[in-house]
């Protein structure tokens, strides 16, 4: 148990070391949010038709806007992993003794944290937009563990697409293929009762939905989680559980 | 039978029996029955193709054989591959190690994944670097290395957790002569001082015979002839060489046969270390 967690750990930490000498993608990975917030968001919040509770549209947006920045980078993490298979670096993790799950979830630990710095991003644009955020300490961790745990599930599933396709040309396709609609049937910049049925069916099966939602009921003044935090915690958690355990046997394919 | 504990063949390293690999109708390792003493360094010549990548990859537990067995210090690589893992070292022939950590993180990573204690690793890790001539270099990202200084860190994070078996798939390739040498001292050293068994691929004659006790050429599959490098060489005259004895037994020269996409790994490896 001991060594499973220092497995996990050492991988994160790896990670992150890589990350935070190469912060370029970080900064890159704020142009969007701000586009979004600034351009999108200023303009429909003139539009007065979208039922948003008692917020603002801007407000409303927010934390839609922190989720889709986490999928948007969390969804690209298989494309490193690629590049570290044909590099060698995939087999020489495989050979070592350490259980798959721990280097599944060593990935997931050091997304989860990149994703609290793009929480940070997104908190100081509200800041300049003088959206109304809540800074009590139980909401800011509401958020933090919302947002890690929203970066673990993208970064895991984008981890299974490459355990999958193999190849960095296919796994562009795919990521392209699937991050708007993922984005679009949810609740990021929606409510679920403005979509047609079937709409609202697929959003109900999508963890960004449950993501936005807790964010949502966290992060903003007057915000709402309308299908509970506890609801969204535990979807997010199963998910979570079920595709680590789908990357941790799907990995070793990587080195065949 | 006990899973935990070794099955059978103690006194060898690698015993295969029959071991075959099939991609689709392609046959790349056929009933290949393989025996490595211990201590010893085994060379597995062959040409690009010849099976050599694939035998590593399925003794190393990366590749599950289509039929046959094979054992890895006393463990059956499918049954017990954790066991095996535990007890082997690899050097994939691509660069391993992190260009984007240093040297130093390389080995603590490698270290922490062997579920090694702090205070061992960090002993370990200033040995491991100071062996390999890498002290200086320890805290410089690993970009920055030459291809010989690569090569060495991927050695020691091999050793560290001290394997029984090193498996190294054609360990000089794209090196320098000077590079190439290093890694040769390094190697033979390692196995004087821990008496650890060695098997690498290679199709570098020169190579195989500055390292290997025993060699075994590959041929589409199969084992062409085995034996030590003096005598496979006394068999076909005296001033035969091992080039000789490769064109002999595998009917053609190192640079015929191969399949696209292990030349182009192979090509791939060489540019990013040269």
């Amino acid at each position: 148990m001991i060594s499973f967690a220092r497995q996990t750990a050492a991988v994160a930490s790896a990670e992150l070391h890589k990350l935070l000498r190469d912060p370029t993608e970080l900064f890159s990975r704020a142009v969007q949010p701000i586009l979004w917030l600034v351009v999108f968001g200023q303009v429909f919040s003139r539009v007065r038709g979208i039922p948003t509770g008692g917020v603002s549209y801007l407000a409303f947006l927010t934390p839609g806007i922190l989720a889709q920045s986490v999928l948007f980078s969390a969804i690209f993490y298989g494309i490193a992993v690629i590049w570290e298979r044909d590099l060698g670096i995939v087999h020489k993790l495989l050979v070592t003794p350490a259980p798959r799950s721990a280097l599944v979830l060593g990935k997931a630990a050091a997304a989860g944290l990149r994703g609290v710095i793009q929480a940070v991003v997104v908190f100081l644009i509200a800041l300049a937009l003088g959206i109304a955020l809540r800074w009590q300490a139980l909401s800011i961790l509401v958020v933090i563990l919302a947002v890690m745990l929203g970066s673990a599930i993208f970064s895991t599933f984008s981890l299974i697409i490459a355990c999958i396709v193999k190849t960095r040309e296919r796994f562009m396709g795919i990521g392209q293929v699937l991050t708007m609609p993922l984005f679009f049937a949810s609740s990021a910049i929606y409510p679920l009762d403005l979509m047609p049925d079937w709409l609202q069916a697929v959003a109900r099966l999508n963890p960004l939905t449950y993501l936005v939602d807790a964010l949502r009921g966290a992060m903003i003044v007057g915000g709402e989680a309308v299908h509970g935090l506890g609801t969204d915690f535990g979807v997010m958690l199963v998910v979570f559980v079920v595709f680590t355990a789908i990357a941790a046997n799907l990995y070793p394919q990587l080195a065949r | 039978m006990n899973p935990g504990s070794p099955s059978l063949g103690e006194a060898l390293a690698i015993e295969t029996v029959e071991l075959t690999r099939r991609f689709g109708s392609y046959v790349a390792v056929d009933r290949l029955s393989l025996q490595v003493g211990r201590g010893i360094v085994f060379g597995l010549l062959g040409a690009n193709g010849a099976g050599k990548s694939t035998t590593i990859k399925m003794l190393t537990t990366l590749l599950p054989p289509t039929s046959g067995k094979a054992t890895v210090a006393g463990f059956d690589v499918v049954a017990t591959s954790r066991a095996v893992r535990r007890r082997i070292g690899y050097v994939p022939q691509m660069l391993s190690a992190d260009g984007g950590l240093t040297g130093r993180e390389n080995l603590r990573l490698s270290a922490a994944l062997y579920g090694m204690d702090t205070a061992v690793a960090h002993s370990r890790i200033a040995d491991a670097l100071a062996f390999m001539g890498l002290d200086a270099f320890g805290d410089k990202l690993v970009k920055t290395y030459s291809g010989g200084m690569i090569r060495r860190l991927e050695l020691a994070q091999a050793m560290l957790h001290q394997p029984a078996v090193l498996f190294l798939d054609e360990p000089t390739i794209g090196l320098d002569p000077t590079a190439r040498r290093s890694v040769w001292d390094r190697l033979l050293e390692l196995r004087d001082r821990t008496g650890m068994t060695i098997l690498l691929t290679t199709h570098d004659m020169e190579e195989a015979d500055a390292l290997c006790g025993e060699l075994a050429i590959l041929h589409q599959g199969v084992i062409a002839v085995s034996g030590k490098p003096s005598e496979l060489k006394a068999a076909l005259g005296a001033k035969a060489t091992l080039d000789d004895v490769f064109a002999h037994h595998s009917g053609g020269t190192i640079q015929e046969g191969g399949r696209y996409i292990d030349v182009r790994q192979a090509r791939n490896t060489a540019r990013r270390l040269g």
